[in-house]
């Protein structure tokens, strides 16, 4: 399937547990990143960030890691953690296509910032699942009724370029 | 992989400009970046390393406009054109919506220009990403160099199928849009399709 639809229902429960982690860990931000490097949806303080390319570079520095797992006979390191001197980050893997990022400063601790990440990314492994089922359901229902695209034209582009 | 998030009428796609080192990839960006008002971009993330080769990849997320209701954002990547970064030029066009090659025109990067579409086709294959119906817009670069090949034994040499082939002097900003617009043509003309 090359494109994904974030259908209502499930983009409010990302956010939910996105929301809840970020409270429950006292974190600045939890985010979601698509292996491929879409950012997916986030909670938190994201002023003076850019998420796409914050999504982007979290979505390259895995692909790096799990290219290093690979060479050193690991299917994957589904953990990573960086340290700074203000601001961690803390990845962890969700299924295979998608990324929890959680940054978070001395407010909290890598501890507590682990466990509810481990959770979270489970429950957030379910809603992904049950995603992917919904629009294979749609997809044979014909359509996926949230086409943007329908009735696309030339002239739809060629506005977009004026 | 494209998504499309009916809740915040969002549809994100990825454009990958690939091709040999030193083509001028990251010059396309870096114009379209200098010439699209920061409303509508985001940064311009680039992983250079010392002598300005790209060594990761670039990023530049842009915002097109909207199509019914919906805001199109494209995030626009180059890969390091460097014969070695292999395995990155591999991560990098994971859930690719469309590809931009950026040949070089100069008669001496001909064979570069040959192996790196050999490579790209090759990359595609392992992620089984079929390059027939993948959206795709040859850019022959670097008109002005003295030592251009002509454009139609270029066309002869690089094009594989069909695809549209723009004439460009990147640094000078010389068929940059003209490129950006009909990969985003491409590209939306196909997710039009897929959702078929």
């Amino acid at each position: 399937m090359s494109f994904l639809v974030l259908y209502a229902e499930e983009y409010e429960e990302i956010k939910r547990i996105l929301t809840a982690l970020k409270q429950e860990t006292n974190s600045r931000v939890a985010l979601i990143v698509e292996k491929n490097g879409q950012p997916i949806a986030f909670a938190g303080e994201m002023d003076g960030v850019d998420t796409t390319s914050l999504g982007s570079l979290v979505a390259g520095n895995v692909a790096a890691t799990e290219g290093l797992a690979r060479m050193l006979g690991e299917d994957s390191f589904p953990l990573m953690f960086n340290e700074g001197a203000k601001e961690n980050l803390h990845i962890t893997l969700i299924g295979d296509k998608f990324i929890l990022a959680v940054l978070f400063d001395k407010r909290t601790s890598l501890g507590l910032v682990r466990l509810r990440a481990r959770n979270a990314a489970l429950k957030l492994e379910r809603v992904f699942s049950r995603l992917e089922e919904k629009m294979r359901q749609e997809r044979e229902k014909l359509g996926t009724g949230e086409n943007p695209l329908e009735d696309l034209s030339e002239e739809d582009i060629e506005k977009l370029f004026k | 992989m494209a998504m499309i998030n009916p809740r915040q009428k969002e549809l994100i796609a990825k454009i990958v400009y690939y091709g040999p080192g030193l083509g001028g990839k990251t010059t396309n960006l870096k114009y379209i970046f200098d010439h699209t008002s920061p409303s509508s971009r985001g940064e311009l993330v680039t992983l250079n390393t010392q002598g300005d080769r790209t060594l990761f990849f670039d990023v530049l997320p842009l915002n097109l406009g909207t199509i019914k209701g919906y805001r199109i954002r494209f995030q626009l990547y180059t890969v390091p054109g460097q014969v070695f970064y292999s395995e990155s030029r591999k991560i990098i066009l994971r859930g690719v919506d469309g590809i931009v090659f950026v040949a070089d025109s100069q008669r001496e990067r001909m064979d570069a220009n040959i192996e790196s579409i050999e490579d790209l086709q090759d990359n595609l294959r392992q992620y089984n990403y079929s390059f027939a119906t993948m959206p795709y817009v040859l850019q022959l670069n670097k008109r002005d160099l003295p030592t251009a090949t002509p454009v139609e034994e270029m066309k002869r040499l690089l094009v594989l199928k069909g695809e549209p082939v723009i004439e460009a002097i990147a640094i000078r900003g010389v068929g940059v849009m003209e490129t950006l617009k009909e990969i985003a043509k491409l590209v939306l003309i196909n997710l039009k399709k897929e959702f078929r």
